[in-house]
């Protein structure tokens, strides 16, 4: 197996982009990575991708985009993981450079949100979950995190304004982020006194609906240094799972597939969270961040809220999360987030994050979530020095 | 909802007809074939009692397309009393009386009508139990 770099990187800043469609979207990032990697021939194209059929009316993704990218000809997939659809792309780009099968692959990481009203947009979020078991029953996606979240307040004893670390943070850092949908600060208050949307969670517990495409370029890690000045290496590159249904998981509270997703990618990398300078969480809801700091190892059962209550989750904390914005502040275009994540990583390892620059950032996780944790795709970038 | 989706969970819809596992006794809802707990084939329904406690809820008010006549509704991961957990909607109950562990039971009722002039999804929900217990000694 080959080592694998990531030699560019772009973004489409996240917003309603009522003026754009999909395919124009998903070019701009791919545009945007090429030029920073600075290569113009590609062996293989992943999209990451999780609602165009239901909200964009548009499938078959990979032929399309490679297309519209001036790439026809090309090798080209669509790869869906519910909202953990990016980093699953990744995951299949990194395959194939690993394995010798192709040297250099973008993977688009596309979401386009906002064309559908709420109604029909909250039953394409709900797929995400069990179709037979669930859904049916009238679940939104945001219920099934809200299910978790009381149960969660209710088995560890904590208030709902504990959770307000996650998204003051989360809004901090996407201030200074050009490409953050949700550029202003929030106070504890405002996080308590926000609109109720499905009992306990709160506007400001959730990650909004929105447009936006990412894209990466990966190539051989012993190609890269001729091809780009500041390559990031893929340490590490892992997808754990589980029961789609909460109610068919071990234990509700316990991310299983978060547990396996980091277990394995931690052995590949050779670290453990110790090791670990920022970790890019799926904030979707406030209570994922928590779930997945304690399923990733950075805090004991239970006591994910109370690393964050402690300060610890800020850029110059134990463990800086969210670190331009996470999901709450720079926004979720679900299909998208996996490879936004990748990208403000990348960032953080060049030096390039700013603001909001984790000191002598080494080694950051980026970690995906496909529906409540039925998919959990993990990944460690190295700086190369 | 198409009607065949619905036809073939009528057993589990209507009965809480799950499975047992023949290795080792597990009751399986919903049913899956495999038994989650020791991964022997589990094929033999079981009739669940419809019995069992809140484990977590929540109340939606912003519903899915096709759920608008039931908002606000609450719903809720239910504990069975032979074990496994379900997710259903909660009924007969006002949301601000519904607490965690309370105990619920099985009822039918409409959960989805497919417009005018489709079919009415029937299903079940649960409702505050109206089982007393005996009294001890």
């Amino acid at each position: 197996m080959r080592d694998v770099a990531i030699i560019g990187a772009g973004q489409v800043k996240i917003d309603e982009h009522w003026d754009v469609s999909l395919r124009h979207l998903a070019f701009k990032a791919v545009k945007a990575a090429l030029a920073d990697a600075g290569v113009a021939q590609v062996d293989a194209l992943y999209v990451g991708n999780m609602l165009s059929g239901e909200l964009a009316g548009q499938e078959h993704l990979g032929a399309l985009v490679a297309d519209f990218a001036g790439l026809r000809g090309i090798e080209a997939l669509k790869v869906e993981a519910a909202c953990g659809s990016g980093a699953a792309a990744l995951r299949v780009g990194y395959v194939a450079v690993a394995g010798g099968l192709a040297d250099i692959v973008v993977v688009v990481g596309v979401e386009k949100m906002t064309d559908m009203l709420g109604g029909d947009t909250t039953a394409a979020l709900a797929l995400a979950a069990d179709g037979e078991y669930e859904t049916s029953q009238g679940l939104s996606f945001v219920s099934v995190n809200a299910l978790l979240m009381r149960r969660y307040m209710y088995e560890y004893n904590c208030t709902h304004q504990d959770f307000a670390p996650f998204a003051v943070n989360a809004h901090r850092n996407a201030v200074n982020n050009p490409y953050a949908m949700f550029r202003f600060p929030v106070t504890a208050d405002r996080f308590v006194d926000a609109k109720m949307i499905c009992d306990p969670i709160n506007l400001l517990d959730s990650s909004p609906i929105c447009d936006g495409a990412a894209a990466v370029v990966l190539a051989p890690a012993e190609m890269a240094r001729s091809l780009n000045a500041a390559p990031v290496r893929i340490a590490a590159s892992a997808i754990g799972t589980d029961a789609l249904a909460i109610h068919d998981r071990r234990d509700p509270l316990v991310l299983d597939g978060g547990v396996i997703s980091t277990r394995r990618a931690y052995e590949q990398a050779g670290v453990g969270p110790g090791d670990i300078d920022l970790f890019e969480l799926h904030d979707a809801f406030s209570i994922m961040a928590a779930l997945s700091l304690e399923a990733a190892g950075f805090a004991e059962k239970g006591q994910g809220v109370r690393l964050a209550l402690d300060g610890e989750i800020g850029i110059d904390g134990k463990i800086p999360v969210a670190t331009m914005g996470g999901l709450k502040g720079r926004g979720h275009p679900v299909g998208a987030t996996g490879i936004y994540q990748i990208v403000e990583v990348v960032q953080q390892l060049r030096g390039l994050a700013g603001e909001n620059q984790v000191k002598n950032a080494r080694l950051g996780m980026a970690q995906n979530i496909g529906g409540s944790g039925a998919t959990v795709v993990t990944h460690i970038l190295e700086r190369v020095e | 909802m198409s009607v065949p989706r619905n036809w073939r969970l009528q057993q589990q819809r209507y009965r809480l007809i799950g499975e047992v596992c023949e290795g080792c006794g597990a009751k399986i809802f919903p049913p899956r074939d495999v038994c989650p707990e020791c991964e022997a084939p589990a094929k033999t329904p079981f009739a669940f009692s419809g019995r069992g406690e809140v484990y977590s809820y929540s109340t939606i008010y912003h519903p899915p397309r096709g759920f608008e006549e039931f908002a606000p509704y609450t719903v809720a991961l239910v504990k069975l009393e032979e074990g496994p957990m379900l997710t259903a909607q909660l009924t007969d109950v006002d949301a601000d009386d519904v607490c965690i562990g309370m105990p619920v039971e099985m009822v039918t009722r409409k959960i989805q009508a497919c417009g005018d002039s489709g079919a009415i999804i029937y299903g079940y929900k649960f409702r505050p139990s109206r089982f007393d217990p005996l009294p001890s000694g």
